[in-house]
């Protein structure tokens, strides 16, 4: 199995995120990092404040959605970016943990905001590998 | 997409039968080569639209269609609510309400060139744009919900702008029918600081002349002549909006199946406009066209302020102030019926054509401006609404040029600095906090405008008035 990550799809108008992991949980991690990565280096975003983060959905896809846009609300909320996810799933709950630090213009040089989750090339899988795969487009 | 999938009605209409579970025809409105470039899943989303409940005539695609979520970015769609009609989230578009509008700054290019750039730093210094900006006031909760609705009345209420500018504004400023109850406290608290922001991304305030005039009656109407400079915002409803809509989407694709819909695809989630959940959907949203209109109006006063700093008598009258995401319910001609009809345009423009009672009466005998925003290299441009317009796709036209590549294909491109400095060279000032957003937004990384407008000319759809090129541009 290969290492856990995060990758950006190409979108034309909007992007889309993918999260890779050994669980379902730390696709959804990786792919809260993808997220950020819309915005700005996830490398870039020191993972000093930590901000709890839930949600419920009625489906493992729904709960993608619903995970990323609380992040998201975060995000616009707080002016804050994330670079660090922990994430538990207990059938339709999660409960998730991000660590990130204020935005920085000069620094983080953010290009376009993210406004929200969509429903468009949903999808939370596991291949035969046993290898998890989250994936949505992000409207921006 | 394959030309040979569809059938050619004339030059720039081309229409796809019903087939399977499409109730209705879908039309797309563009230029052979226009379509050529059109992604497939334009195909497969403007045909999943013509399967919806209660939608009438047919699932149409503006000639900048392209791939978005649920519903095509330039689709239009209208539902009959007698007919099991639907209301959508994702036919309407997260950024609800997003924008243009374009005031006429009564000076000329010659008078603009020597102070440039003195005028790029004092707007953008003014005007609050990208990532992590907040606006110069916050809003209680009290405050929220009468912004929520009054819209851009509410704006000049408080001092922002001017009662003439309501008449130039679609709707006179203010939507009907907004249920600030149905915006949660979320979306309100998202929306707090950020009154009077611009945003990032594709949203700009850029100061414009006019280039080119392609009809000189309607152009004078409009007050727009050769050399003449304008001034045009493109924005929407924030933070608001983008929650209102992740919020309703979400609800919609859970509950679809409670409401007996069947959906081609998740992303299509919707509701009955006679349902609960579809009349808490229209509050909610009329509610964000009010939030987006009352952004404008501050930023056009920001904007105004800006411009007195440096052009003490320059007074910047609004032209027209248009909408590009929204759902409205709207008096259509249908079989020769007049019919109240709830009209989705995405990422397209209400276009209503000559004579039509919503049209300021200044402009009503040449038909409703159409703003198309285009990049910061190239043009916008100025249309007119036609009857034609009326008749093909219930006054409805494109809303700009569109990308051609992803974000991060502009990344691997361009870089930001040079994207500046080749535009400076050209005599266009970018002012923007953030090089990447600059890069990502360089202006090969769209469609040709002109073609999109031309083929939206040739179509019927609007008549081209005037072409904006930019002087001065404030990216988020």
């Amino acid at each position: 199995m290969s290492e856990p990550r995060w990758e950006l799809l190409p979108h034309a108008a909007d992007i889309g995120v993918r999260g890779v992991g050994r669980s379902k949980a730390e696709a959804f991690a990786y792919a809260g990092i993808a997220l950020t990565a819309v915005v700005t280096d996830p490398n870039s975003v020191v993972a000093k404040d930590a901000v709890a983060i839930s949600c419920t959905a009625p489906d493992d896809e729904l709960l993608l959605v619903e995970w990323l846009n609380a992040v998201i609300y975060e995000m616009a909320t707080r002016k804050m970016l994330f670079s660090r996810f922990e994430v538990r799933i207990d059938g339709h709950e999660l409960t998730g943990k991000a660590w990130g630090e204020v935005i920085d213009v000069e620094r983080h040089e953010p290009g376009v905001e993210v406004k929200g989750a969509t429903c468009t090339d949903l999808k939370v899988s596991r291949d035969e590998a046993g290898q998890w795969r989250a994936q949505c487009v992000i409207d921006v | 997409m394959d030309l040979a999938r569809l059938q050619q009605k004339d030059e720039n209409q081309w229409r796809i039968a019903p087939y399977g579970k499409m109730r209705v025809p879908a039309v797309i409105f563009a230029s052979a080569s226009l379509i050529r470039d059109m992604d497939d899943k334009v195909y497969e989303q403007v045909t999943n639209v013509a399967m919806l409940p209660g939608i009438v005539e047919a699932s149409y695609a503006m000639p900048d269609a392209h791939w978005g979520y649920g519903f095509p970015i330039g689709g239009v769609a209208a539902f009959d609510p007698e007919r099991g009609g639907v209301i959508s989230a994702g036919g309407v578009g997260f950024d609800i309400s997003c924008g243009v509008r374009t005031l006429i700054t009564g000076l000329t290019r010659e008078e603009i060139e020597s102070r440039k750039e003195r005028l790029a730093d004092t707007l953008f210094r003014r005007i609050p744009a990208g990532i992590g900006s907040t606006g110069e006031l916050s809003l209680d909760q009290k405050e929220m919900n009468a912004m929520l609705r009054g819209g851009a009345e509410w704006a000049v209420g408080r001092g922002y702008g001017t009662k003439a500018d309501l008449a130039r504004i679609e709707e006179n400023g203010c939507m009907a029918g907004a249920r600030p109850d149905e915006v949660s406290d979320r979306a309100k608290k998202r929306q707090r600081d950020e009154m009077g922001t611009l945003g990032s991304g594709n949203h700009y305030l850029e100061v414009q002349h006019v280039a080119k005039i392609f009809d000189r009656r309607i152009a004078s109407t409009f007050e727009l002549h050769e050399g003449d400079v304008v001034l045009s915002i493109h924005c929407g409803s924030r933070g608001l909006g983008h929650q209102i809509g992740t919020e309703f989407l979400t609800r919609m694709a859970a509950s679809a199946a409670e409401h007996g819909i069947e959906l081609p695809d998740r992303e299509l989630a919707c509701a009955p406009i006679h349902s609960d959940l579809g009349e808490a959907y229209l509050g909610a949203m009329r509610a964000a066209i009010n939030c987006a209109l009352a952004n404008r109006q501050i930023i056009t006063h920001l904007a105004r302020r800006a411009f007195s700093e440096i052009f003490p008598n320059a007074e910047l009258p609004l032209l027209y102030d248009v909408s590009h995401n929204t759902c409205k319910t709207e008096e259509h001609l249908l079989d020769g019926r007049k019919m109240q009809l709830f009209v989705h345009r995405k990422g397209a423009t209400r276009a209503f054509g000559p004579g039509h009672p919503s049209i300021p009466e200044p402009l009503r005998d040449v038909g409703q401006p159409v703003l198309i925003g285009g990049t910061m290299g190239t043009a916008s441009y100025a249309l007119a609404g036609t009857s034609k317009g009326m008749e093909i796709a219930f006054g409805s036209a494109c809303h700009g040029a569109g990308r051609s590549m992803s974000r991060h294909q502009a990344l691997r491109h361009w870089r930001g600095q040079e994207v500046v400095e080749t535009l400076a060279a050209r005599g266009v000032l970018i002012r923007s906090r953030s090089k990447r957003g600059v890069a990502e937004e360089a202006p090969g990384a769209y469609k040709d405008v002109s073609e999109v407008v031309e083929a939206a000319d040739r179509a019927g759809l609007a008549r081209t008035v005037a072409r904006l090129e930019p002087l001065i541009c404030i990216k988020g």
